[in-house]
Order: C-alpha cells, then structure tokens, then sequence
C-alpha cells in the first residue's frame, strides 16, 4: 500500500467518525484537557466487595480454578517444595528459573538441575517470581523484563510461582496503581494476569486443564522477609 | 469470508434435520447460558458494573475519534505501528504485505471475529503463506474446512465423535495414527501437533479483547494459552481491532472485564488476560521484535450515532447467542456469515446491507431473552425492529407478506370488521383443533404446521376474554 493510500484510510476513518459525531474537525482544547483529566485521574468505577482477608481470598479463589498454593515462611522451604511436586508429578529435576534476582535466596537441593533463562520448548518445568497476587480474583500478575521472561509462564507443562504475600492487592484496579509508583512507571511489552491452568471447553463444552500453557500451576506463598 | 447470509431458510432448514448438529446444540443449554447465571448470581454488584461499563463504552463513542489517536500516539510510543483500514480490502491489502515484508512462510492465528471478518486466513493463503489456527476450536474447524459457528467457542457444533475422525483424518502425517476418543487424549494430540507450529511461526496474528488508550496496548483475554503462544513466540506480532474496541484506561478494561468473563463462560477471569504493549524491550530476553496493531472500520463509523449505536458496544460475549431460542435451535451456520445469533442478525444486514440478509433480522421471536442478559445493555430486539422496518420500506419484503399485511391493517383500522373476523376465525379455529386443542394441518398454514402443530385457541377471542373478565370483577367476584 502506498504512502498516501495509508494516509487516507486514516483520514478517511477518522473523518467518517467525526461526521457521526456532527463534528467537522478535533475536539476543541478544553474538552481534550477534560478527557485527559478523566485519564489520569483513574478512577474505579465499581470494585466488588468481599469481607476476607485480601490473601485469605486469593488462596480462596486461585483453589476454585485448579491452583495450588502452598505456603512457606522463607526461602529455605521453597526447594523442598518445588521437589514434592516434581515428584508427586513424576517430572524430570530439571528446571528452569527466571533470572529474577528476588529468587537468588532460593538454595536448589543439588537433585535438581538449574538453568536461569528463558523458555524453549522442551522445557517442562518453570519457575518464576510474580508482580502481585490479586484477592478479588485469585490471579497473579507478571511483568516481562529481562528477569522475568514471557515464555516461562506459557512454553513449560508446570510453572510454579513465587509470591510474596505483601504483593496481594484487593482488587484488580490496585495493580496498576502499584505498577505506576514503581521508579519506572512505563508499562512493559507483557502484562500477563494468570488465573489458573491453561484450559479449554472446545470439544462438547467439556473443560480439561492443560491446553497450550501449563497444565498445572502451582504458587509458593512467602512470608515477607 | 463469502456471506451465505441470503439462504438463511434453506441453511436453517438444513441445520433443523440434522441430527449431529442437534446433539451438539443440546449441549448449549446447560453449558454455558448455566454457568453465566451462577456467576452473575455470585455478584451482587453486577447490575452496577454493567451501568458504569455500558457509560465506559458510551463516553469513548462519543469521543472515539480522540481516543483513537491517544491509542496511536501511545502505541507508537512504544514502539510499535498502527495501520488503518477503512474496509476490509484495505486489511487484506496491509496484512499480506506485514507479513510479505517479513518474510513469512507460516503465519500462527489466536481466535479472533475481526480476522474472521477480514479473511486473513484466505488472503494470506492466496499469497502462499502457511496458516495455523491455534485455538482449538478453530484448529478443529480448520481441518473441517468450515467457519466459526460460535463467536467464543467456535466449534459448538462439532460432537466428540466428530473431532475424533478430523483428528483421525489429519494427523496422520505427524506419526499419529490412533484415533482419539476421549477429551484429555484429543487435546493433548492437538496440544504436540501445535506446539511445532507455534515454535516455527515468523508472524502470529491475535484479535483484541479491548485497546488501551492511555498506553497503546492491546488485550486478549483467553483460557488455553494459545494467545499467548501466538504474541510472544514469533518475530512478529499482528493485532487486528475494530475500532470500537479502544477504551480510555487501565481501570476501564478492569471493569468491563468484570462482566466479559461472567457473561460468556461464567468464569470470573479467564485464565489468561494479556496485555501487550510495543515489541520487545531492548534488554528482554523473548517476545517479539515488531508490533503491529491494524485497526478496521469496514462500516463501524458509520453506526455511530445511527439507530444501530448501541452495537459498537458489544464485547462479544456470546452472551446473546447463548440464550437465543433461534441460535440454539439451528446453530451458528445458519446466519451465512461470520457473526451469528442475535448480534450477528444486527451486525450482518447493517454491515453487508439489507438487501441479502433480510431473512436474518426476521429470525427472531422478539422474546427479549438477548437484551436481559447483555452485559452492555444493548437493545437487540429493537435493533432487530428497525432492520425489519428498513426491510418493508426497501420494498424487500415478499409481496405475499406485504398483501398479508396490507389486509391485517386495513381490517385492524376497523374495529368492528376486527371484532367480527377475530370472534369468527377463533370459533373456526376451536371446531377444528377439537378435543385435542391442537391441529395438525391447516390451509396456507403449511410452514408452521409441517414441522409441529398448531395450538388451537380456546374458542374466544383476548376482548370477548378481557371483557367477561372485567364485568366479573365489577360484581365482585374476580381477582
């Protein structure tokens, strides 16, 4: 498509809009300034209410879609942890951990064998650190960086996460507020809310955990340190 | 994809006598149009969220063309490329050429209706590109050769037996020559055929769930992880939206996605709700290098403000098809194209024209079930109305329904003449339906009564009724 042609299906489209909207041109300055106000002002509309505790609610509804949590007070239990579930599992010891440095307290038992990177293929087993847990729903956030890769939270058959439990917020709206005051507010390339295994209902509404991402997800709740 | 919207009769006729189809559309009901209401049971605040995201959408309408350049300005400014397209020649034209310029041999799709309504998969197919679809449904109805026949789970139509010879049929040249008879074995097969073709894909091609004005990003929101696999895997990543898709912030997504999830699976949140923002970051260790976003009118401008507004609110949740009397008994590929049930009948005569599609917006018994459960408070039925009113004033109308009519009003105008035709017809009408009260064949009435039987009316009419009722009650003796 030429230059000019992709130009016009712009002006063509927004011009389109504006006739709808039984205006010739952009919107006047005052109302733009009102519309960015209504932006940054981020306001909820409705939050639902719950009367659990906002962790007590996450364990709640991460059980209701098939997670598991289990709960530990530092990082000298995590090891054992991701051990019963590979062995319960039959899985192979090999794991692959994000490089995030809040998962550098961790001690692997010398049973397993660990590669801190991304995710290829025939990798089976991920372990990741999380942004924030959320109470409302029982989902986990993730943000990709270079501690914190994509590919780990869908290419592997299990993925265990860290979480701490400072980082459960109450409702879906306080993760962005927490993603705005960190010292880089930008958003990154994947915000990815996780609630449950991957699954799928296409074959006679039938649902069955494990379609493309991990059939199993399993969060390690930390008590702060 | 070519309509077939025009023989909607002969299609639904077809559907009706086929016994697969009718097993599978058995399903429908306790399936999904269950879960939705437990789940909007289990939150009381429903009825205001769906007030504050029915306002949410409406303030973006009303300012959607400043949005859209927000939504621009942001995405480019990280990183990525918005392409317009004002009808879906336009679409086809750019997405061949994103994916000619990078080189593309195999394309990995997430489900998405605007792909659908494009026709990426024979557009990119015409130019000799690999395409895969990664959903499973549409995996399944892919080998099958057909369309979508649902908007969220689009191979509803399909029983178990059904997916089991496809599989059967075309896994054989990936060394799998079982057949494959039980759920979890079917989505595993499919789950080992897929992943080489998520792992070789140059260009994955998602839809989007929403467009987030005030970052640039796009969002999908899914439960198999497909999506996922499809924008973080090849070198290049493709959205198509429609443009009604854009909302202003991050909290507006968080509110509407209270009702999406609710309204379409009954699921609270999905398990997977992705937002995606620009290509990788210079120091990330994956996703992909471009970012492209293509954002598609093909006639949504111009419902803006029109009687047909309130349709650029739909979030294509299904919800609407799930509860439809009509979908539910004659399936998705009856309706001929790519938007089926009560949205599809809105959407394809306003986006197609009425001319070739005006069996649709008549396939409907007015019982209002699809606006009770919209979570965007759309008035379907009303919509559905107006179509029929643009039908008559086209002159589209069969000229036997069009005298029909003429003699129903002329003698509607006259009450007596009414009064006497109706007192007269349902006497008739009582004598012959006899003790049964049912009449398994009438004159001219051969369309209703060759597939079931009509209910003979008791032997008066609604006012000889209404009127016995009253005098009743003015002695006392009603209730």
């Amino acid at each position: 498509m030429s230059d000019t042609k992709i130009s016009s299906a712009r002006e063509r489209v927004l011009g389109n809009i504006r006739q709808s909207l039984k205006r010739s041109g952009p919107l006047g300055d005052s109302i733009q300034e009102s519309l960015r106000a209504r932006s940054d002002a981020h306001r909820a509309a409705v939050k639902p209410h719950y009367s659990e505790d906002p962790v007590d609610r996450f364990i709640i509804k991460l059980h209701a879609v098939s997670g598991v949590v289990t709960r530990v007070s530092s990082a000298d239990e995590i090891s054992a942890v991701v051990e019963d579930h590979v062995t319960r599992w039959k899985l192979a010891f090999d794991l692959v951990v994000a490089p995030d440095p809040a998962l550098d307290d961790i001690v692997w038992s010398n049973r397993f064998k660990v590669e801190r990177r991304a995710a290829i293929g025939s990798d089976q087993t991920s372990v990741t650190g999380a942004f924030a847990g959320v109470g409302e729903t029982g989902s986990l956030v993730l943000l990709s960086s270079p501690r914190s890769p994509t590919t780990l939270n869908f290419l592997p058959e299990d993925h265990l996460i860290v979480l701490a439990r400072s980082s459960i917020v109450a409702h879906l709206e306080d993760v962005w507020a927490r993603l705005r005051a960190q010292d880089d507010p930008s958003v990154p390339r994947t915000v990815n809310f996780i609630t449950g295994p991957s699954k799928t209902g296409d074959v006679e509404q039938i649902i069955h955990e494990g379609a493309h991402g991990p059939r199993r997800l399993h969060v390690i709740l930390r008590d702060d340190r | 994809m070519e309509s077939q919207a025009h023989n909607f009769k002969q299609r639904a006729d077809v559907a009706l006598h086929d016994m697969e189809l009718q097993k599978a559309l058995g399903m429908l009901k306790g399936g999904l149009a269950s879960k939705r209401s437990v789940a909007v049971a289990a939150m009381p605040e429903f009825d205001a969220v769906r007030d504050a995201g029915r306002d949410i959408k409406e303030h973006t309408l009303a300012h959607l063309d400043y949005y859209l350049e927000e939504f621009e300005r942001n995405c480019v400014a990280a990183g990525g490329q918005v392409h317009w397209a004002s009808s879906v020649e336009d679409a086809r034209e750019i997405i061949v050429k994103l994916c000619a310029d990078a080189a593309a041999k195999r394309v990995t799709k997430g489900k998405s209706m605007v792909g659908e309504e494009i026709g990426v998969n024979e557009a990119l197919e015409a130019a000799g590109v690999d395409v895969l679809e990664t959903d499973l449904g549409e995996y399944i109805i892919q080998l099958a050769g057909e369309p979508p026949s649902h908007i969220i789970a689009p191979a509803i139509h399909k029983t178990k037996e059904q997916v089991t010879e496809l599989f059967y049929k075309h896994h054989a040249k990936h060394g799998k020559t079982d057949r494959v008879t039980e759920v979890g074995d079917i989505v595993n097969e499919a789950r080992e055929v897929l992943r080489e073709g998520f792992l070789s894909a140059d260009v994955g091609i998602t839809g989007a769930n929403f467009l987030v004005a005030e970052s640039g990003s796009s969002v999908i929101v899914t439960n198999e992880g497909n999506g996922d696999l499809t924008n973080t895997l090849p070198r290049v990543h493709i959205v198509t939206a429609g443009i009604e898709k854009v909302v202003p912030t991050f909290e507006d997504v968080s509110t509407i996605l209270r009702l999406l999830g609710r309204s379409a699976t009954g699921q609270e949140m999905s398990s997977y709700t992705t937002f995606s923002t620009g290509p990788r970051r210079a120091d990330d260790l994956d996703g992909p290098h471009e970012f492209h976003v293509l954002l598609l009118d093909n006639g949504r401008s111009e419902m803006l403000g029109n009687e047909f507004h309130d349709m650029l609110r739909c979030i294509r949740c299904s919800a609407c098809m799930n509860h439809c009397p009509v979908y539910g008994t004659v399936g998705g590929h009856a309706y001929g194209w790519v938007y089926p049930g009560p949205m599809g009948s809105v959407l394809t005569p306003v986006m197609l024209g009425i001319e070739k599609t005006n069996s649709l917006p008549n396939a409907c018994t007015l019982n209002g079930r699809c606006q009770e459960v919209c979570p965007m408070q759309i008035p379907l039925p009303s919509m559905l109305r107006h179509l029929r009113e643009r039908e008559y004033t086209q002159r589209l109308t069969p000229a036997i329904a069009r005298a029909g009519l003429a003699v129903w009003a002329f003698v509607a105008q006259r009450p007596k003449l009414y009064g006497l035709a109706t007192r007269l017809a349902v006497k008739a009408l009582s004598l012959l339906g006899g003790k049964k009260g049912r009449l398994r064949w009438l004159a001219f009435a051969g369309a209703w009564t060759d597939a079931r039987d009509l209910p003979a009316p008791a032997g008066e009419t609604f006012q000889q009724a209404y009127r016995k009722r009253m005098q009743a009650k003015s002695k006392g003796l009603g209730g």
